[in-house]
């Protein structure tokens, strides 16, 4: 057996030759176990996959613990934690000005569901082309324990006593606010978070991803239903996801109708493999019926619950030049001298 | 006919000499009856025969059937502010009719509809009734068409009784309709009818004529919303976001206009992204967001729009985001009267959000500056990375104004301090907030550049000047220092004021804004009675060293204003507290634009 040596090729990168350190940001200082570091080191992890350029990430939050997250990984990558609810109006502006950038966002259920609800609603109903990433525990942490929005009715905190208000479901009101990426997730579930994310990055509107991610310290108990351990005895995935790149080899051989191919404009694919039942993500209808019935008997689904590609984005709407407009030379911006005479002339 | 003997005996002054291009004209009507058609007909071909004249309109928070004035200003002498009180009434509107004849000047004159009971007498106005139902029907204009056309029928007569000259409101219904033959028609048709029938009918027995001059040459009429979203095209502009409200709406749709015809691709696509947002908060995170990834964003808003822009303006400032914010002023608090005029977002603007904030603030006066201020906004706030705002009102936005063609921007678009890719790898140790230059400005970088170390975490959590979380004292302190050595860095940077010595003047005046006529009407009208004064015209905000110069100089200084509270009175003496007590406040606040007579009037009583 010979082996071929690469010269001065580090051993683990990727094809853009980067290593899994450089999509790393400042060490986390969220709780130890805190469900939201397990998705930034997913989401280290895809970005590293996917061979991303960290430079043209650029990623945005609001306020609260998710929304420190950002500065935990892609450190690399421009970012803007703003204001507490308002990083759809943000990345809305940011996105418009750029198309070129990949957007990711991510959020809390406080920062989503409650204080930044309109926002969140209106930016899906623009489709800015970018991933939002809820990460939902069902309480304030840096507040030390209310309730939050998405926080299932009949719940007990130590804090905060007995929940008596429905719980919002986000999923629900993103497909009700014209999201057609919709997912759902757990962070105590690596590999689906990953494939899903993987496929939002692909997505050409907003994708939204609802990451049930557990809060170690105030939300954990055995009886929480955005604990770890409720997630783990509870989750029922609707179907196994599996993103296979535009230029990726199918490695994977299904059986006839065991899987659902989902492909996305840019050329690649979600594989759904079938679980317990036959889901069609590609159904409005039944994806608002299972989310209303998991809503109702407490059930935690979790999978690509709904996908739908073919409403123009933001960029699309405005009809924009393809040249990212931050990048337009001053003769593009500022009119003719000419222009100018013809405007005065017109109101004489 | 009988109308002629309808006309009431009216004895004022038949042989008083005429009174020539040195008038005014309310208009009184209920809103949504299309008269503003009538109105701008009339002042553009007044403006038109060479002679100075502007529009005020002052009208209710309401589409239709509350009271609404239009004042038109006929001034030789190019005086462009309110009158307290007009000499010639049009009372189309029977529930302020009684009221609006009390008002008249004395000597003036009343046209009112023939079919309509006078409900006051005054022996010292003349009379004139208008047939409006009869000409109208006999237009042969449509039923539904009717109320529209029917306010061309004292456009007729007044046209007829003032010697407007017919081709000029041919001219200015053929502006006004785009050209468009059948419209032009159906209203010029009603003008020449109520012409003959008030020629036939009716004897002119009072002093008011208009006559071709050449003061308005090279000049036309726009609106300051409308010269404002010119600016800030021709500012470069990239990004809009906004939310409806009055009186900034008109300045949504001038850029909705323009923008498309002259910010347009070869193929059609657009070089700007414009977005009708769900509220002003988000409306400026947009703005804020599209401007820290580089672009020239703003958004225009009135009072309450501002308030809902609190927090982001304060997270700008901290960031460091440049944005600019129209400001087109209303009377609050709350909704308070959203159709009429107010200085009084002076010092929430230039102190909004919590904590320490200080704001560029500009102050135009006139539609030229309106224009100019577009690209003076964008370049400010990108060289200062920091929010500005543009702080117009209802008056300059919303209502004509004369002005020279606009001037073409001389100066090549300023983007501040960022820095590319290749000077990056030129810098050891780049930091986005360190003062490496002494102004205060640090240098940024935008999101996509093509370096691996070019990015930075912007956030509204305290910050060292490398952008990393800090709660340590003295980077806040640190930050803060730096952040008003930058305001200070401000001061010589946006407009200087505009002085007008007179040379011994003893007596100082301040103002700001569209007191701007008023003030100079007032200034002549003192000098004529003895009174010689100077004048300081502030443009901007942070005050700088030439105001305090000029405050030096005048033993007293009045600081004239249209809100309660004296609101920019109290920022110079907090800018010159040694002088304080020399600046008086000469504040007014009830919705209206300022008068001279007022202005006169205050100065003359303090003096005495």
């Amino acid at each position: 057996m010979t082996t071929t040596a690469i010269p001065n090729k580090p051993v683990n990168v990727n094809l853009i030759g980067l290593g899994k350190a450089d999509y790393k940001g400042t060490p986390s200082t969220l709780c130890n176990g805190c469900g939201h570091d397990s998705i930034a080191s997913q989401i280290i992890a895809v970005a590293y996959d996917l061979s991303l350029v960290p430079q043209r990430i650029v990623k945005f939050s609001g306020i609260g613990c998710s929304s420190k997250s950002p500065a935990y990984f892609l450190g690399r990558s421009h970012t803007i934690n703003g204001l507490h609810g308002r990083m759809p109006s943000l990345a809305t502006g940011a996105l418009t000005v750029n198309r070129e950038m990949t957007g990711l966002g991510v959020s809390g259920d406080g920062d989503t569901g409650s204080i930044g609800f309109g926002q969140f609603k209106h930016m899906l109903r623009r489709n800015v082309e970018m991933v939002y990433i809820i990460e939902n525990n069902g309480v304030y942490g840096l507040t030390k324990g209310q309730f939050s929005a998405t926080a299932d009715i009949g719940q007990e905190l130590k804090y905060a006593g007995k929940n008596e208000l429905p719980p919002i479901d986000l999923c629900l009101e993103a497909i009700a606010s014209g999201a057609g990426f919709v997912a759902r997730s757990f962070a105590g579930d690596p590999k689906q978070v990953q494939h899903l994310l993987k496929a939002a990055l692909s997505y050409k509107g907003t994708a939204v991803l609802d990451i049930i991610s557990p809060c170690v310290t105030f939300n954990n108990s055995d009886l929480s239903t955005k604990g770890y351990t409720w997630g783990k005895e509870h989750e029922e995935a609707l179907h196994e996801v599996r993103y296979v790149m535009p230029a990726e080899e199918i490695m994977v051989e299904y059986e006839e109708g065991e899987v659902k191919d989902v492909v996305m404009h840019d050329g690649s694919l979600i594989q759904l493999r079938k679980l317990d039942v036959d889901y069609e993500p590609r159904d409005k209808y039944s994806a608002m019926r299972i989310l209303e019935e998991a809503r109702d008997n407490q059930q935690f689904i979790t999978g690509l619950i709904y996908f739908n590609e073919a409403r123009p984005n933001l960029v699309e709407q405005q009809r924009l030049v393809d040249t990212p407009l931050v990048h337009l030379p001053p003769e593009k911006l500022r009119p003719s001298r000419e222009a100018l005479d013809k405007i005065n002339a017109s109101f004489m | 006919m009988e109308v002629a003997q309808t006309q009431p005996q009216s004895g004022p002054a038949a042989d008083r000499a005429p009174i020539v291009n040195d008038f005014s004209i309310t208009v009184a009507t209920v809103n949504g009856s299309g008269s503003q058609t009538a109105n701008n007909t009339l002042i553009r071909a007044i403006h038109k025969m060479g002679v100075p004249a502007s529009g005020k309109n002052l009208f209710p928070s309401n589409i239709q059937g509350l009271p609404t004035w239009f004042t038109i200003r006929v001034s030789k002498d190019g005086y462009l502010a309110r009158r307290e009180r007009a000499e010639i009434l049009v009372a189309m509107n029977k529930a302020t009719i009684a009221e609006d004849i009390q008002k008249l000047e004395s000597g003036g004159i009343c046209l009112y509809p023939i079919d309509e009971p006078l409900p006051v007498k005054r022996d010292d106005i003349t009379y004139y009734p208008m047939p409006v139902n009869e000409l109208t029907r006999k237009s042969g204009a449509d039923a539904k068409l009717r109320p529209y056309v029917a306010n061309m029928v004292y456009v007729g007569i007044l046209m007829c009784l003032l010697d407007i000259e017919m081709s000029e409101i041919e001219a200015a219904l053929s502006f006004h309709f785009g050209g468009k033959r059948k419209a032009i028609d159906l209203n010029l048709n009603v003008v020449k009818l109520a012409c003959e029938w008030s020629q036939a009918n009716l004897t002119k027995t009072d002093p008011f004529r208009v006559e071709r001059m050449t003061k308005t040459e090279g000049t036309f009429l726009i609106d300051g919303n409308t010269a404002s979203a010119l600016g800030a095209i021709f500012g470069g502009v990239q990004f809009v976001a906004w939310y409806p409200i009055t009186p900034a709406t008109s300045l949504a749709d001038g850029l909705n206009d323009y923008l498309p015809v002259y910010r347009r691709d070869a193929d059609g696509k657009h070089t700007y992204a414009i977005i009708q947002a769900e509220d002003e908060l988000a409306a400026i995170g947009m703005v804020i967001g599209a401007g820290w990834a580089g672009a020239r964003a703003m958004t225009s808003t009135s009072g309450p729009g501002i308030s809902l822009m609190t927090e982001f303006t304060g997270y700008a400032f901290f960031a460091e985001i440049p944005a600019v914010i129209w400001d087109v002023q209303r009377m609050g608090p709350s909704t308070g009267l959203p159709t009429r005029v107010s200085q009084g977002d002076v010092l929430k603007t230039y102190f909004l959000g919590h904590g320490d904030c200080r704001h560029i603030v500009l102050l135009p006066a006139t539609v030229q500056e309106c224009f100019e201020f577009g690209t003076t906004s964008f370049d400010l706030a990108e060289r200062l990375q920091t929010p500005v705002f543009v702080l117009t009102d209802l008056d300059l936005g919303m209502n004509m104004w004369p002005t020279e063609p606009f001037q073409y921007p001389e100066q090549p678009l300023d983007r501040g301090k960022v820095l590319s890719a290749e000077e990056l790898n030129q810098i050891k140790d780049w930091k986005r907030y360190a003062d490496v230059d002494g102004d205060g400005i640090g240098w940024r970088t935008l999101p996509g550049i093509n370096h691996p170390f070019g990015a930075y975490f912007t956030r509204g959590t305290g910050h060292n000047d490398a952008a990393s979380y800090s709660e340590r004292p003295e980077d806040w302190s640190g930050n803060l220092e730096r952040l008003y050595r930058k305001h200070d860095t401000a001061r010589t940077l946006v407009p200087a004021p505009v002085i007008d010595a007179a040379g011994d003047a003893e007596i100082g005046i301040i103002s700001y804004g569209t007191n701007d006529p008023a003030v100079e009407e007032a200034r002549d009208r003192l000098e004529k009675t003895g009174v010689k004064t100077s004048y300081l015209r502030l443009r901007a905000l942070p005050l700088e060293s030439t105001l305090i110069e000029f405050i030096k100089k005048h033993p007293r200084v009045y600081v004239v204003e249209n809100n309660y509270e004296g609101q920019m009175q109290q920022l110079i003496q907090l800018h010159a507290p040694e002088f304080a007590t020399r600046l008086v406040s000469l504040a007014k606040c009830d919705g209206l634009p300022l008068s001279a007579r007022w202005i006169m009037e205050s100065i003359l009583e303090q003096e005495r």
